[in-house]
């Protein structure tokens, strides 16, 4: 044991893995949000109710099927990837031709009507969700435990990241898709199916977030709740980073959790308002977020 | 010179007494309605009716999506509430350490803890708007959005408001030390005028010369920036009068329930305010009056149903966004080709 700053290395460095661990989960929604922000003009409010659906799509698995953390990891964000399918075609289509503040009002609603019925249903307390057998323990590297859950946490999140941003930024699809976004009318000239893109990327961003809850699931618990405060501090995330850049929400994702828990051990007090100060101070200094490129 | 056909002056508009007539109908429904249903539920109605009407000053006439204006409500109620039944006021400042500044003053009459309360939520609408208007479009409303949440914590925390419990047994006091506000009949004539003169100024504010630069700047702001117009002071004078509107509903609600609390800094208040205004119809005069009322009724009725509630407002969200944009109001003056 020693001491940083007259803390000890134990509490530092514990409150700093959980940063980093929220830190993943900013990063990871925030990218979702950025994808479909990208595509459909729309920011979705019901992404962190599609969070929470993850996290209960891998507990009703194991409950009813049997089928535990491994197997929940792939089938939850599809299944919960497919009902944003459903969403897409259903509500949001019709509302492209409109001014882009009715998609945040209907997912909203929507938002609303998901978390109620969970809530009917199951209750404002949380249903515990174990980790998996092959991630229980920990190894003790000195100056800290590091429980091996929580390190996979901080690994998957970060190579499911890259992975998008390969994606998005070095295949062809990605090509495709940025060309899209630019000018969907020349890309459909162009034989590409453009809609069809745009209902499988709200698709995948919502996997993307329903990913994130499986991955919440065995650390904060599961319950209807569990997305309705995040959804906010990852706007005020958005909001720092600005939209326009990948690496940009994957980066002040990470960077901001490390801060808040680092407020965590130095003024505690502040730990629930740090990110929405900094977004502040961000306004100010650079209004177009740290990798905005304007309005 | 005489002949000449007068192009060069504005078309006489043919006067319509649509709008007059629409008033004397919401005057008369809010003097009868106390008569056959509880006068608390009037008047909580009331109380929201003006706190969406300032809403919809910014998201009808301005087009800025506010989603925490849940912010000027629930402060201004705390601090109507604090002046009230406290009212001295301790101001931290740093000196070394954290100190505290302290006005001693005995607990406040209505109208000035009202006015407090009032005061307190334009001076968070200068900070927070002179903030959320360096950006545009969806960024305002996250941004109003984090600005509120942050504040939420805020009152979560200070001592002043109580944290779970919130101010409660506010007193109602005399206002202007003749109107006594215990007795049920006054309280309600007094929020019905605290309501319409609330109304009015909107109204008024709408069809000013500084309304009509507000409407260019939501139709295109580019080409009101082109004709000279410091479109970022418009929207800020703006903001400041909505919040200020915002908080003087949320200062008269504290009177009237002699409650505040948490509920109301929630973003769910925020929330509830989008939904009436989109009900009742966005950018008409007397649409979030109406869907203010129609929401109280309904969370009144229903309460029996406590959870689905929340369920049902986001039904009717997801139906209004997709089936009814232009909300009661807007449905029916488009229905009668008149505006409301």
């Amino acid at each position: 044991m020693f001491e940083i700053f007259g803390v000890p290395s134990q509490a530092l460095f514990g409150q700093l893995l959980i940063g980093l661990i929220n830190g993943s989960f900013y990063a990871m929604l925030s990218l979702g949000l950025a994808v479909i922000f990208g595509m459909l003009n729309i920011i979705n409010f019901s992404h962190g109710a599609q969070y929470m659906m993850g996290a209960f799509c891998a507990f009703f698995l194991l409950q009813y099927l049997g089928l535990g953390y491994w197997p929940a990891l792939v089938i939850a964000p599809i299944v919960v990837g497919l009902t944003g399918v459903l969403v897409e075609r259903l509500f949001l289509q019709w509302l492209y031709k409109f001014d882009h503040l009715y998609g945040l009002l209907l997912t909203f609603g929507l938002a609303l009507i998901i978390e109620g019925v969970f809530r009917n249903y199951f209750g404002a307390s949380g249903l515990p969700y174990s980790v998996p057998d092959s991630l229980k323990g920990g190894i003790n590297l000195g100056f800290m435990f590091l429980p091996i859950y929580r390190a996979w946490v901080v690994v998957l999140s970060l190579t499911v990241c890259l992975l998008t941003w390969f994606l998005i930024e070095r295949t062809r699809l990605g090509a495709n898709l940025r060309a899209a976004t630019e000018n969907p009318t020349i890309v459909r000239s162009f034989g590409i199916n453009v809609p069809r893109m745009i209902t499988l990327t709200y698709g995948f961003g919502v996997g993307l977030a329903a990913l994130a809850g499986v991955m919440a699931a065995p650390i904060y618990n599961v319950s209807p709740q569990m997305g309705a405060d995040l959804i906010i501090v990852v706007f005020a995330v958005v909001v720092i980073g600005g939209m326009g850049s990948i690496m940009g929400a994957i980066v002040t994702g990470f960077g901001l959790g490390v801060i808040e828990g680092l407020t965590k051990v130095f003024f505690p007090e502040a730990s629930n308002t740090v990110i929405f100060v900094i977004m502040a101070i961000v306004l100010l200094i650079r209004p177009a977020g740290l990798f905005g490129r304007g309005n | 010179m005489q002949d000449a056909p007068a192009v060069t002056q504005a078309p006489v508009q043919k006067r319509s007494y649509a709008v007059p007539i629409a008033f004397v109908v919401m005057l008369a429904f809010l003097l009868v309605a106390p008569h056959y249903t509880y006068p608390l539920i009037v008047m909580q109605g009331l109380c929201f009716a003006l706190f969406a009407c300032a809403f919809n000053l910014l998201i009808g006439y301005v087009g800025l999506l506010s989603f925490g204006h849940a912010l000027f409500f629930g402060w201004a109620s705390y601090v109507c509430a604090h002046l009230a039944k406290i009212g001295t006021i301790s101001l931290p400042y740093w000196a070394g350490g954290l100190q505290w500044f302290v006005i001693p003053l005995p607990p406040l009459p209505p109208e000035l803890a009202i006015l407090g309360g009032t005061a307190v939520a334009a001076l968070f609408g200068l900070i927070a708007g002179s903030l959320a208007i360096r950006r545009q479009g969806i960024y305002f409303a996250m941004i109003t959005l984090a600005l509120a949440q942050m504040m939420f914590f805020f009152a979560l925390q200070m001592k002043f408001t109580g944290g779970e419990d919130g101010i409660q047994a506010v007193p109602r006091g005399k206002m202007f030390g003749v109107l006594n506000l215990s007795d049920p009949s006054t309280l309600y004539y007094v929020v019905l005028g605290i309501f319409l003169i609330g109304f009015l100024l909107i109204y008024r504010v709408i069809h000013s010369p500084f309304g009509e630069v507000l409407k260019a700047i939501r139709e295109n702001e580019a080409r009101a920036i082109s004709l000279g117009y410091k479109t970022d002071r418009y929207k800020l004078v703006a903001f400041v009068l909505s919040a200020a509107l915002a908080g003087l509903a949320g200062a008269t609600k504290a009177l009237v329930f002699q409650l505040a609390s948490l509920t109301d800094v929630h973003w769910h208040m925020s929330g509830e305010v989008v939904l009436m205004t989109l009900v009742g119809g966005l950018g008409t005069i007397f649409g979030p009056v109406a869907g203010a009322f129609v929401i109280i009724a309904m969370q009144n009725y229903l309460s029996a149903l406590d959870q689905w509630v929340t369920v049902i407002q986001g039904v009717i969200f997801v139906t209004c966004v997709l089936l009814f944009r232009r909300g009661i109001v807007g449905e029916i003056a488009a229905l009668l080709r008149i505006k409301l």
